[in-house]
Parts: structure tokens; C-alpha cells; sequence
């Protein structure tokens, strides 16, 4: 236990760490005790709130497993739907031609800059209004169209980055050999770029993942978080255990997808000694990824 | 197209200096919550590096509108901690920002680690040899470099949580996404317009954000 930040604890640093430890114990369990005690006088913390969750199979196959479904549903179409749309746009911001660079860039920037909550919200109107989409359906419309408007400017500037940061002598030898340059991005650089960008897109995953939960709060996507309304009504208002067990499923999954990005990340840079790069992760991912300083 | 402006019937500014407020309040608190969470995760005691991990690690992975829901749910209706009370408006924008401070924390947690990696070790061994504490060498020497070279990461942060404010929508606190919700029901027929309006009002937020801490980010990098 060293770090280049503090000295190998001696007998008295030793002591002082113990009594820091006592210290923050105390703390946190005063903050526990408040917490536990807070939630006990309002009955959060009786055994009937939290029993239906391990002993009644109905709350799992009525509620939490079906908004589940929807959840990783909405997540799956956007991905899948996004991955394309914003490997062509990014594709497009690194054309040589003026006209299809410039208007390409405004609308990733375009997208990048609004809140994802408003693009949905525009989604849903725009279907309510000039399509006949049943009103079924329309939330799951509105969240996709939403995650894929942003997701895909968001990837867009991943595949770019991911290109850009090819050596050089990469696209020059394909050139020399005679490719045209849409075989060039094709069988040269893209192939490259993906096994780059992949600890990148894998983050932007859990992006996605969490931000499906938006349509659940407004504008009625009956995914998993949405289910609290209905579980709280049908199991004698239990809001705290309904919400520590969704966002329980939640930081199961994400951690699981985050724990994936960076064992792909460690696996590249070991295949690839050389070049041993990976693409930071772009927005918001950037935040959810350690130790990685993203560009502006 | 865009009459609705002018009618008056719509706080348009007013909505926006909310977003503003609320990005503002929460950008101070995640600052300072984050700085805290990156102190425990370097710190020489091993409890406090614990606590760090584990609570950057359970909600950065929790989704940002089950955070602030759970805030009104949860401290608001059930347990009956609203922050001082009030009207139901201003009860959502003070657990609004507690959820955006106790998110956002985790981000600016994580970028400023990143930032101390940068420094280089030299630093804190010379800190060290001069027998300075560990305080005293994460305040003296290590942290000012760190946020130094963390200004353009933690930019990105600024504006995630600028367009994150608009899931305090989610508990009526009166912000812009909102008012849009409302507009998009009245204004159906210039649907586009209000879009254009509010999708307007964000990048006037997020681009000077972008621009002067990239600027800044570029000023103040260490030179090394």
C-alpha cells in the first residue's frame, strides 16, 4: 500500500490512518444510522415492503422483467439503428468535398449540442402529429429516434477520431496500390478503426442504456423505471425498496457492459503493442470511462 | 411561424434562467462534491478509498433520471425531506440539484483522477522530499496542476450537466424542457418553430461553455 502521493505509512502515520478510519466509520455510520432510521420511521424498512421482490415471482414477471425487455429493446434498436447512420455521417465529415464535409459537421454539432430529453420530446410530437403511428408504439418511436439522432453524431465523431487516428502511411499505401478512396475507408482504414473505436462504443452503451430511462419519466415508455408507479401502487407503497432494486438492475447491466469496455481495451492494447491506442470515449461516455483526457 | 413568441403567454426566459440556475448551483456543488470523491480515492486510507470506488462506481452506472426521480420519490413524498419546503416547484429544483451534484460528482471525480495521473511523479516525490503531508501535497502541488490539464475534460462535463438539467423535468422543477412539453401541446401547429426555439436556447448554453474553456483549457495547460 504506496502511491507516489504519500510516504509508506510509518508507525505513526500508521496510527494516524487508524484514527482517520475510526473517524470516517463514525461519520459514515452517523449518515447510515440517519439514513436507516429516517427510513424506518416513515415503515420504509418493514420486512412486507421488501419481501415481494424475493418471495412474489408476479412483481419479476408482471413489472420489473417486462420494462426490462422494453428498456434493453429501446437500447438494442438504437444501437443497431445508430451504428450505421453514424458511421456514414462520420465517414461524411472526413469527405474531400466541401459540400458534404460542412453540412455534415452542422449536423452532428447540431445534435450533439441539444439535450437528448428534447429530441425525444420532438419525436413524440412529430409522430403524434404527421404520422400513424398507434399511440402504442409512439414512446418507443420517440425514445429510439431520440437516442439514435444523438447517439449517431456522438459515434460519428468516434468513427472520425478513430480514422484520424490511423498512421498515415495507412491510406498513402492504399493509394499507391490503386484503391479508390470509398475502397480506401472500406477495406484499409475502417477495419482498422473498428477494433480502435470498440472500447468507445462499448461505453457508449451504457449511455444509451441509461438514458432509455428518460422516456420512461416523461413520456410514458413503459420501461423498467416507469414500473415503480405501478409496483408502488400494488405493494403497499414500498418506494424506497422499488427504487433501490430497478437501479440495482441498472448498475448490474451497466457495470457489466463497463467492465466489458475496458477488458477489450486491455486486450488491445495488448494484441497491438506498436500502436497500443485506443479512441477516448466521446460526450458523455468520455465521463464514464477512466483515466481518459477526450478532446473538446 | 414564430407569433407565439409574442403573445406573452409563454416565460420563455424565464424557463431558460432556470436551466441557467440549475446548471450553475449543481456545476459549483459537483465541483466541489468531486474533488472531494477524487481526494478519498488517492487518500492513504483505505476506507476512504473504498467509500470513493464504490460510490462513483454504483452511480455513475445508475441512469441520471432514476437518481432525480428517486430524489422526489423517494426524500420528497415519502420520507418528507424537501430542503426547506415550499412550493412544489422550488422542492424540485433544490432535489434536482442534489441529484445533478451527487451525478455529476462521479464525472468531475473521475476526470480530475485522470488529471492527476498527468502529473508527473517527479512532482509528488520532490513534494515529498521536501516532507510535506499528503493534504499538503495533493493541495499545494498535485491538485493545481491536475485541474490545469483537466479544464477541457471537465468542460465536457459542464456541458453534459447543462443538458442534464433538462431531466429535472421528470419533477416539475420549471425549466425549459417543460415549458417545451407545454408549448409542443398549444403550439402543435408550429411545432417546428418551438423546437427551433429551444434547440436554439441550448446551443446558445452549451457553445460559449465549449469555446471560452477550450480557449482556457489551452491557456492555462501546463507546459511541460
Amino acid at each position: 500500500m504506496s502511491s507516489v502521493l504519500y510516504d509508506t505509512p510509518g508507525p505513526r502515520a500508521k496510527r494516524r490512518n487508524v484514527l482517520y478510519t475510526i473517524v470516517f466509520l463514525a461519520v459514515l455510520a452517523v449518515g447510515a444510522w440517519f439514513v436507516l432510521s429516517a427510513l424506518d420511521e416513515k415503515h420504509q424498512l418493514d420486512a412486507d415492503k421488501w419481501s415481494p421482490f424475493v418471495t412474489d415471482s408476479r412483481v419479476w414477471t408482471t413489472y420489473l422483467l417486462p420494462g426490462l425487455t422494453e428498456t434493453l429493446k429501446a437500447a438494442a434498436l438504437s444501437i443497431v439503428i445508430a451504428l450505421p447512420l453514424g458511421a456514414a455521417l462520420g465517414i461524411g465529415r472526413l469527405s474531400d468535398h466541401r459540400w458534404v464535409r460542412v453540412p455534415v459537421g452542422v449536423v452532428v454539432e447540431f445534435f450533439r449540442a441539444i439535450p437528448v430529453l428534447l429530441l425525444m420530446m420532438f419525436a413524440s410530437a412529430v409522430y403524434a402529429e404527421f404520422t400513424t403511428v398507434s399511440s402504442d408504439f409512439r414512446p418507443l418511436y420517440a425514445v429510439v429516434t431520440g437516442l439514435v439522432l444523438y447517439n449517431a453524431s456522438v459515434i460519428a465523431e468516434v468513427v472520425r477520431a478513430g480514422v484520424l487516428s490511423l498512421p498515415r502511411g495507412q491510406g498513402d499505401a492504399a493509394v499507391a496500390l490503386g484503391l479508390r478512396k470509398g475502397q480506401t475507408m472500406l477495406y484499409i482504414l475502417l477495419p482498422q478503426a473498428v477494433t480502435v473505436m470498440l472500447p468507445a462504443l462499448v461505453s457508449q452503451l451504457v449511455v444509451i442504456v441509461k438514458d432509455t430511462a428518460l422516456g420512461g419519466a416523461l413520456l410514458g415508455f413503459a420501461e423498467l423505471l416507469s414500473q415503480n408507479r405501478q409496483i408502488t401502487a400494488n405493494y403497499g407503497a414500498n418506494t424506497i425498496a422499488t427504487f433501490t432494486v430497478i437501479a440495482l438492475i441498472y448498475i448490474v447491466i451497466n457495470a457489466i457492459l463497463t467492465h466489458l469496455a475496458g477488458r477489450l481495451e486491455r486486450r488491445l492494447r495488448q494484441g497491438r503493442k506498436s500502436a497500443a491506442v485506443t479512441i477516448p470515449a466521446q460526450g458523455e461516455a468520455a465521463e464514464v470511462k477512466t483515466g481518459v483526457v477526450s478532446d473538446a | 411561424m414564430f407569433d407565439f413568441l409574442d403573445s406573452g403567454q409563454y416565460d420563455l426566459l424565464g424557463a431558460f434562467w432556470v436551466t441557467a440556475k440549475l446548471a450553475f448551483y449543481s456545476a459549483i456543488g459537483s465541483l466541489v462534491w468531486g474533488t472531494a470523491l477524487a481526494a478519498m480515492r488517492v487518500s492513504p486510507v483505505p476506507l476512504m478509498r473504498a467509500f470513493g470506488t464504490t460510490y462513483v462506481n454504483i452511480v455513475r452506472n445508475t441512469p441520471l433520471t432514476v437518481v432525480i426521480v428517486a430524489c422526489s420519490f423517494g426524500l420528497d413524498q415519502t420520507l418528507g425531506i424537501t430542503l426547506g419546503g415550499g412550493r412544489s416547484e422550488d422542492i424540485g429544483f433544490r432535489l434536482a440539484i442534489l441529484g445533478l451534484v451527487a451525478y455529476t460528482g462521479t464525472f468531475v471525480c473521475e476526470a480530475l483522477r485522470s488529471g492527476i495521473n498527468t502529473v508527473p511523479p517527479g512532482q509528488a516525490e520532490a513534494a515529498r522530499a521536501l516532507g510535506l503531508s499528503f493534504t499538503q501535497v495533493l493541495t499545494l502541488v498535485v491538485l493545481p496542476q491536475a485541474f490545469r490539464a483537466v479544464i477541457a475534460p471537465l468542460a465536457n462535463v459542464l456541458i453534459a450537466l447543462t443538458k442534464n438539467t433538462t431531466v429535472a423535468a421528470a419533477i416539475s422543477a420549471a425549466e425549459a424542457a417543460v415549458l417545451m412539453k407545454e408549448m409542443i401541446e398549444n403550439e402543435a401547429d408550429s411545432l417546428f418553430a418551438v423546437f427551433a426555439v429551444f434547440a436554439f436556447g441550448f446551443i446558445v448554453l452549451t457553445l460559449p461553455t465549449g469555446l471560452i474553456l477550450g480557449w482556457a483549457a489551452k491557456r492555462l495547460a501546463v507546459k511541460r
